[in-house]
């Protein structure tokens, strides 16, 4: 096994698989014809909320509803 | 007496994670021989719990001939589009080229780069433009395509592909940082794969 075998140029600029992975996905959905566009991007779209926790309470919860998360 | 049990219950994992490679094994068990004595030895009069093996469907193990068809698994995270569909042959897009996969293969993992799949049964083509992933090639002539987005050809717009390459072709040369550059290159890539599987 090489340890300096060529890298890929996306790990070499310090980029994931996940996250070349997910742009290439996201670049295919954005070529889509459109009902299966629409329907594609809202599969993806991600909905969560975050809360802080100090002292054991949580405190007011802040809701993401991005757009599909890269 | 029970947390004992659980205990027990490790033992498999650890006892799988010793062997070499995954493609060439025997044919998987169906329930945990071990298990289930050493539950009978500590609580002889209830049935032993299911464990998630007897749950599995055991791998086929590698036939003596190769098989005439090769069997498909080809899954997104979201939907499952062929499951162990017997074909004749798959080709996929490797990073290394389009690889033709026949029955009787050789045990192969490989990256997909963006490109068309296609599944060739009988006189009839199926073809799937994968934006990336990863293809198994079982020794027993299975094999998992796995990808996180994959669509048939004839929902492509032709002129969202091309707005999208001139798009990226343009940040690549204003690109600046690595990263930059490397987001940009990823986009020509995808783009072009499009571009060629429409007009190829």
């Amino acid at each position: 096994m090489a340890s300096n075998a060529a890298v890929p140029f996306w790990r070499a600029a310090g980029m994931t698989y996940i996250t070349y992975s997910n742009i290439c996905a996201n670049l295919v959905r954005n070529c889509l014809k459109e009902p299966y566009k629409t329907e594609a991007l809202a599969r993806e779209k991600v909905h969560f909320s975050i809360s802080k926790w100090t002292d054991g309470k949580p405190e007011k919860p802040t809701l993401r509803s991005d757009s599909p998360v890269e | 007496m029970l947390r004992r049990a659980s205990g027990l219950l490790a033992r498999p994992i650890l006892a799988a994670r010793a062997r070499p490679f995954s493609t060439d094994l025997p044919a998987a068990q169906t329930a945990d021989a071990t298990f289930v004595e050493a539950w009978k030895k500590v609580i002889p009069n209830m049935d032993p719990p299911k464990t998630p093996l007897s749950f599995m469907q055991p791998r086929p193990p590698t036939p003596s001939s190769i098989p005439s068809k090769l069997t498909v698994n080809f899954v997104l995270p979201y939907a499952s589009e062929l499951a162990t569909k017997e074909v004749d042959m798959v080709i996929v897009p490797a990073t290394t080229g389009q690889m033709g996969v026949l029955p009787g293969h050789v045990a192969t993992i490989a990256e997909l780069k963006p490109g068309v799949l296609s599944v060739h049964e009988g006189n009839e083509v199926t073809k799937y433009f994968i934006s990336s992933g990863f293809a198994f090639i079982h020794a027993n002539s299975f094999a998992d395509v796995i990808a996180v987005e994959a669509v048939p050809l004839d929902r492509i717009d032709a002129s969202l592909v091309q707005k999208g390459l001139a798009e990226f072709t343009q940040k690549l040369s204003s690109a600046t940082t690595d990263l930059e550059k490397a987001e940009a290159q990823i986009g020509i890539d995808v783009h072009s794969a499009l571009n060629s599987t429409l007009t190829g």
